[in-house]
């Protein structure tokens, strides 16, 4: 069954911390990776490998340049999930 | 009518039996590469862990550099340079593509005649050039074969690109394979991806340069304005190569442990090619060596030496006591092409 926002954001929040170290409670919709949650371009794709696995998704590397807040990676997903 | 040919008696099995490096003189802190780009020590470090590179002179060229190393490879296993069958050696910053270096290498460390060529493997070349040398042993071409990773990689640095510019360092690393009544050197786990080829290459090919007018002559115009040529610079798509590199990779690595029925826990020695430090850290979480595991973290001091890479963090590990004769190591070895190549071997 397809993940809902809330619990994308979840996710992409327990991956973030796993990853970054950032508390779960900081990932919101409205929060940029690379300027809040200290996700570099690199530990992004992490982030990225983390999430297709999580969520059943493929993201290709042209598109992660488009996913600059947590709220553009909830809306990729949503829309792009097995 | 088909003649009955006389197979070559090669040895059972292969090894490498000594190793050796040369890095340039010059060692070039970040500092220095701020000169050029926009950027931070910090920075610098955090992406990439690197500290400091070695920058070759106009005399440590790709030949005296590999001269050095060779010498040391040879004296560590303890055999002649009349002795030596073959000498591979992969490079992609030799800049003279006629004669092959090998053979000048080969005359100059006192080989005699031996089967001399040089290959082009990227990253990849170390792996690439070991699976040769012992195919040539154990099927009798020869009986040792100098493997040589050599890189003048500042020469193809493009100093005002902030994402490369402190990459690259130059440096040489050569073994000597041979002979072994027991295997030493696992399946080797190789392969190329071609429709990736965008994401680490060479700028421009040299040959624009025959077909653009020098400043002032009378050659035939160009399509390319004259101040959009530059030095040909290696370029790379930071993102998608971590992203084969570290998860694509593992599963490459994964095999030729597997190949090699070698689990992680039998494993003593990592040494992947010392492109970044965060792929190296990402490669061993994905991997999820266990903590008893060495790993080569050569890049910091060293830079990314492409094909050199690896015989250098193996001659370090070796040399500061991190790794022992005898101890068993996975080397892996990926980039443009993309190329890859992967095996477990017996340490000199």
């Amino acid at each position: 069954m397809a993940a809902t926002q809330e619990e994308i954001v979840a996710g992409l929040a327990e991956i973030v911390n796993e990853i970054a170290g950032i508390p779960v409670e900081d990932v919101q919709l409205d929060k940029s990776f690379t300027d809040d949650l200290d996700v570099d371009s690199l530990s992004m794709v992490e982030v990225v490998v983390a999430a297709e696995e999580r969520f059943d998704v493929k993201i290709p590397d042209d598109d992660v340049k488009n996913l600059k807040t947590v709220g553009d990676a909830t809306k990729y997903i949503l829309e792009h999930q097995g | 009518m088909t003649s009955k040919i006389k197979p070559a008696k090669g040895a059972p099995y292969a090894r490498i039996m000594g190793v050796g490096g040369y890095r340039p003189v010059n060692v070039v802190p970040n500092e220095e590469i701020l000169k050029y780009i926009d950027s931070s020590d910090e920075w610098i470090r955090s992406r990439s862990g690197i500290a400091t590179r070695h920058w070759a002179g106009p005399e440590e060229t790709v030949a005296a550099m590999s001269v050095e190393a060779a010498g040391k490879a040879i004296a560590d296993a303890g055999i002649t340079p009349e002795q030596i069958g073959g000498v591979i050696v992969s490079t992609v910053s030799h800049f003279k593509q006629t004669p092959a270096v090998a053979t000048e290498i080969a005359h100059r460390i006192g080989a005699g005649k031996p089967a001399a060529f040089d290959i082009s493997a990227g990253c990849a070349g170390f792996g690439y050039g070991l699976t040769l040398a012992k195919g040539m042993i154990t099927d009798g071409s020869a009986e040792y074969v100098l493997v040589i990773g050599v890189e003048r990689l500042s020469d193809l640095t493009d100093l005002e690109d902030r994402a490369t510019a402190f990459l690259f360092g130059d440096g040489a690393g050569a073994v000597v394979v041979g002979p072994a009544q027991e295997p030493a050197i696992g399946p080797t786990v190789w392969g190329s991806e071609g429709d990736k080829s965008e994401t680490i290459k060479q700028t421009l090919s040299w040959d624009v340069y025959r077909r653009t007018p020098v400043p002032g002559g009378n050659g035939p115009a160009d399509q390319l304005a004259l101040d959009e040529i530059r030095y040909p610079a290696i370029t790379q798509e930071g993102q998608a190569v971590f992203r084969w590199a570290v998860f694509e990779m593992a599963k490459v690595a994964q095999e030729a442990l597997d190949v090699a029925g070698v689990s992680p826990e039998d494993l003593d020695v990592f040494i992947p090619h010392q492109a970044n430090m965060r792929i190296i850290d990402s490669m061993v979480k994905t991997l999820k060596l266990p903590e008893s595991v060495t790993v080569a973290r050569d890049v910091e001091t060293t830079g990314n030496t492409s094909a050199a890479s690896i015989p250098l963090a193996m001659e370090r590990l070796l040399a500061t006591g991190q790794a022992k004769s005898g101890d068993t190591a996975l080397v892996i070895g990926f980039g443009a092409g993309l190329v890859y190549a992967a095996t477990v071997v017996t340490l000199p």
